[in-house]
């Protein structure tokens, strides 16, 4: 079989003790940093990121890799924990976790989070895996507006799922876009609002614009909040193992977990976020069974499913990323920046041209979940001892390894002043209500979108007809006008609303 | 007229202003048209989309009535001046500036300016503990990045290395 050969290439590359090594400390990092309160993946990729640039292209994705779910686990441990999410898809995961975390029981919770993960990650590996080969013939028939249709079908995605203002997130992705084209204009040279600059004619350099936004514009805003009394449970992890009852109730919620997430991280703009509260709506709606917590007093079930969930859907929204090359998720557009650093054009032809890579990467995901659950569980007291590092030391760490990780880009200052700049501008989206993640979506995909569809209209003569009289094209921009609509509803709305309220309160 | 959301005015306004911003600049570059496109023809298309959904974002927010009228609130402009500085003066430190005269000081020095400027963004301030805090960052620092990943960084300020 197909599969099994190329399961087995990937696994020859990344069971080599050194990337097995880079997978383990990827893990590590990732998951130190992802406990942090108020740092979710982004801002940990980001910032981790500089640790791989000395590394071969292959060894660097795979401890990306693991550092992004090493993040992902980090940020439920914290959401169960201290009541605090550390990224936006564990939001759900709050509600029940932390109530039993009060009841005495954050190890089952904990482990439930271990536990489901590593299921879904094993699970959607594999889909990932079987999917790639037959999409990435697909991506081959596509032409440049087919290219451009799904970009924006990926941009309205990823705003359906802002939580605020539709109008707000989609102008924050206009304003990406218009960041992205900062530079030289591949086409005719011309450096385009670069002011005479000469290091902006390279354009801005999308770590700039992460750890500038994400990192210190968050520092900022949470030095400026009153510092609240934070509850760590330090004592209260006793007893790591569910019961056989606790088993025999989260396994359902593991398996329907799996299978949404792994389903709707395929989606443009789908991913960990959709995919927690998808899971967890799903598991509300279902019959309590007698005895059983009701949700939100700590059903165990509330933070099987939603793990499970966000774990298969941040596994499957690789999908997009390594068949088409286009990024679903702020994280994946990361990656696709990370990927451009070690000379990885992301797209169809990586699977063909640089088959070790590719299927390197997929079995390394598997391992970096393995890693996880092994990692975690036993070393759950140290994570635990790390929340609860005071603030104010930890402030100027990661203030540091923002400016290191920046200065190293490039080795040069140019790079420290603009994220200073960009600091102070992340403080103000965060001060007037917008949402950064789009921005960032927008900015990668900038440059690719204005490539396609100019070279959609030279192939049509400037007709713009070409978008909706091919099929495929039309069928995207259907589905984008379709996603728009839905939103758009007052019903929908409504609970649209609803939800994010749900993740506030 | 009254402001119901004082955080949407203001965001709508920046991408107002933004938008307009880009697609005047925009006009600086040849546009082209559709079949041919100029550097300036998708900036000034996005330009001016930017700038027609802030409007529509300013008009909401002076129609829709809101709680509790989404103030921005106060700045905090403590943490946002030290924290900013912290990282203006560490690139100091780190590149010089070779108009004023001033040498690169290194990553070390640079590490102890960061960790002492960024600390005062807190609300306490205690000078031993940011020492121990410096030193700690600079010793992990130094064996992670220097040592451990090779990345190239003047250590030590330019007058002693050399």
């Amino acid at each position: 079989m197909e599969l099994l050969s190329n399961l087995s290439l990937g696994f020859g590359v990344a069971f080599t003790p050194i990337n097995l090594l880079y997978a383990f400390i990827g893990c590590l990092l990732g998951t130190a940093i992802g406990v942090l309160p108020g740092i979710g993946p982004v801002a940990t990729i980001a910032m981790l990121l500089p640790a791989t640039y000395a590394l071969p292209p292959v060894s660097a994705l795979i401890m990306l890799a693991g550092i992004y779910y090493g993040a992902a686990y980090g940020g439920s441990t914290t959401a169960i924990l201290v009541n605090l999410p550390g990224e936006s898809s564990s939001v759900v995961t709050v509600i029940d976790g932390y109530q039993m975390a009060r009841q005495g029981r954050a190890g089952p919770a904990l482990a439930a989070a271990g536990i489901g993960s590593f299921f879904a990650g094993s699970v959607a590996t594999l889909i990932l895996a079987a999917f790639a080969a037959p999409l990435t013939e697909v991506a081959f028939k596509f032409g440049p507006a087919e290219y451009f249709s799904l970009m924006v079908l990926g941009l309205i995605g990823a705003v359906v799922l802002a939580s605020g203002s539709l109008v707000k997130a989609v102008a924050m992705i206009v304003l990406g876009l218009l960041l992205g084209l900062i530079g030289t204009d591949v086409n005719s040279g011309v450096a385009r609002y670069s002011f005479d600059i000469p290091e902006l004619t390279d354009g801005v350099g999308f770590i700039v614009i992460a750890m500038g936004v994400f990192g210190y514009g968050e520092i900022i805003s949470n030095l400026g909040k009153h510092a609240d009394e934070r509850e760590v449970f330090t004592n209260a992890v006793k007893g790591l193992f569910p019961t056989r009852e606790d088993f025999k109730r989260m396994a359902p919620a593991i398996l329907r977990g799996t299978a949404l997430g792994s389903a709707l991280g395929i989606l443009p703009g789908g991913g960990a976020l959709l995919s927690a509260f998808a899971a967890y709506t799903i598991e509300k709606k279902t019959k309590l069974q007698p005895g059983e917590v009701p949700f939100g007093k700590g059903n165990i079930r509330g933070v099987a499913a939603p793990e499970s969930a966000n774990n298969a859907g941040s596994q499957t929204s690789f999908i997009p990323l390594l068949t088409l090359g286009i990024p679903p998720n702020a994280v994946m557009a990361l990656m696709v920046g990370a990927m451009t650093i070690h000379n990885i054009q992301p797209g169809p032809q990586v699977m063909t041209s640089n088959p070790q890579l590719f299927w390197g990467l997929i079995a390394s995901m598997w391992i970096g979940n393995a890693m996880l659950i092994i990692l975690n569980l036993p070393l759950i007291g140290m994570w635990i001892k790390l929340l609860t590092v005071p603030y104010r030391w930890l402030f100027p760490a990661i203030v540091l390894f923002c400016a290191i990780g920046v200065y190293s880009t490039n080795n040069n200052t140019w790079d420290i002043w603009m994220v200073a700049l960009f600091g102070i501008i992340g403080y103000g989206f965060i001060k007037l209500g917008a949402e950064p993640a789009p921005l960032l979506l927008g900015f990668i995909l900038g440059p690719m979108m204005e490539e396609n569809l100019r070279r959609a209209l030279l192939l049509s003569r400037g007709d713009w007809s070409v978008f909706v009289t091919r099929p495929l094209s039309a069928g995207l921009l259907a589905a984008a006008l379709l996603l728009l609509a839905i939103v758009l509803l007052p019903s929908i709305k409504a609970k649209r609303e609803d939800v994010f309220h749900e993740e506030e309160a | 007229m009254r402001i119901k959301s004082q955080k949407d005015f203001l965001a709508g306004l920046m991408f107002t202003i933004v938008g307009i911003g880009f697609a005047w600049g925009a006009t600086n570059y040849t546009i082209g048209e559709g079949a041919r496109m100029g550097p300036g023809y998708f900036p000034l298309m996005l330009g001016i989309v930017l700038a027609v959904l802030g409007l529509i974002v300013t008009f909401t927010a002076l129609v829709v009535e809101t709680e509790d009228g989404d103030k921005v609130g106060a700045i905090a402009w403590k943490p946002l001046c030290f924290i900013i500085g912290s990282n203006i003066v560490f690139g100091i430190c780190l590149g010089g500036i070779p108009k004023l005269g001033i040498p690169s000081l290194g990553l070390i020095v640079g590490i102890y300016a960061l960790t002492f400027i960024a600390s005062m963004a807190g609300d306490e301030h205690k000078s031993k503990e940011v020492l121990v805090l410096a030193t700690v960052l600079a010793v992990v620092s130094y064996l992670a990045f220097i040592v451990l990943l090779n990345l190239q960084f003047p250590v030590w300020p330019s007058f002693i290395s050399r």
